[in-house]
């Protein structure tokens, strides 16, 4: 009997801190799996985002690099740029990296940096309690809209993958989610294509993956699934944006 | 025969895996685990499918599976 699932070397063998059933856990053993099948472990340099993923460093067995809250883009830039040879990538949250972040993503993206994005949209800004994150459904409840966001003073869901992907120096962007197994396959598909773009020299690529945030949805961890299946992914659509 | 091992001390009890085994071989356990949580245990009579389902979906990465 041959093992054919398990814990990916790039992980470390530590509990984490996320809550049950949040999506984190499980988009960082993808970018774990695709660092280990595509044998880039003493090559890749992770910059960590200011969210609950602050402390993915300590999830992950390869060299990470910490940014203040929303820099990450500008961060992995200078690190591409002076290590060309090194494959540099971002993990970002919403608040991260479509909030306070959003100068540093759409200049990145304009330079066509050759960096990898993975951008984890669950609509709230979790480590810090719950509040509105520009990708707040409207309608959905949160710390700071008890009532439901509205449109009329907190705008509508921003949509950074579509916004990016007109720029002409942008070479991929694709939305993912994480609410079923099959998902999560097509999920790390894409990741695996924004790393194999930055391998190839291709430049600027960057995957949304929609992700549960059970414990400030307020739902159960699969009622959290149910509802990106049936909600959140209306109003964000799965698929290649360019 | 397929069959899976959950590293039971990792387990947060979010019970994801539970709702996505097509042979419904995974319950909720009686006793706790390290964590004060209530994990989860395969039934390992049943005829798993290797199908890893579960292991895919665990957050925790709690979840081997052999085929
Ligand atoms: C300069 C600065 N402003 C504000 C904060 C507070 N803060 C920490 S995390 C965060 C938002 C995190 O939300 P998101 O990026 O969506 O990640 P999540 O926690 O949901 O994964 C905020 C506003 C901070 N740490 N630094
Ligand atoms: S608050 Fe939300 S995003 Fe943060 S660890 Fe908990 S479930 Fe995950
Ligand atoms: S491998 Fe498939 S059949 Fe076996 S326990 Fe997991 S989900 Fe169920
Ligand atoms: S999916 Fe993982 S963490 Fe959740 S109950 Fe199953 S084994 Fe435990």
């Amino acid at each position: 009997m041959k093992k054919i699932f398990s814990y990916p070397k790039s992980l470390k063998n530590v509990p984490t801190h996320y809550c049950p059933g949040c999506g984190h856990g499980i988009a960082h053993r993808l970018v774990a799996e695709i660092v280990d099948e595509l044998g880039i472990r003493e090559k890749v340099i992770a910059v960590a985002p200011v969210g609950c993923a602050v402390v993915a460093y300590d999830y992950w067995d390869f060299d990470c690099c910490e940014a203040a809250h929303g820099r990450a883009a500008a961060v992995a830039t200078g690190i591409k740029r002076a290590r060309p040879g090194n494959i540099v990538f971002t993990y970002q949250g919403d608040g991260d990296l479509a909030a306070i972040g959003t100068n540093e993503t759409i200049h990145a993206a304009n330079r066509g940096e050759n960096i990898s994005i993975v951008f984890i949209n669950n609509a709230v800004y979790g480590m810090t309690g719950g509040q509105l994150a520009p990708t707040t459904l409207l309608g959905q409840k949160t710390a700071t809209t008890p009532e439901g966001r509205k449109a009329g003073s907190e705008g509508f869901p921003l949509k950074i993958s579509e916004m990016l992907a007109r720029l002409p120096a942008v070479k991929y962007i694709e939305r993912v989610s994480l609410h079923s197994p099959q998902e999560v396959i097509k999920a790390k598909k894409a990741i695996k294509q924004a790393f194999l773009n930055q391998v190839n020299n291709l430049g600027f690529s960057l995957v949304e993956v929609l992700s549960a945030c059970p414990t400030y949805w307020d739902m159960p961890a699969k009622n959290a699934l149910d509802w990106i299946r049936d909600v959140m992914s209306k109003e964000f659509p799965l698929g290649r944006i360019k | 025969m397929p069959k899976i091992v959950i590293q039971k001390d990792r387990c947060k009890g979010c019970l994801l895996c539970i709702s996505f085994c097509p042979r419904g071989l995974i319950s909720v356990d009686k006793s706790l685990n390290k964590r004060g949580v209530r994990p989860v245990k395969v039934d390992t009579k049943g005829e798993c499918l290797g199908c890893a389902l579960c292991a895919l979906i665990c957050p925790d990465c709690c979840i081997e599976v052999f085929k």
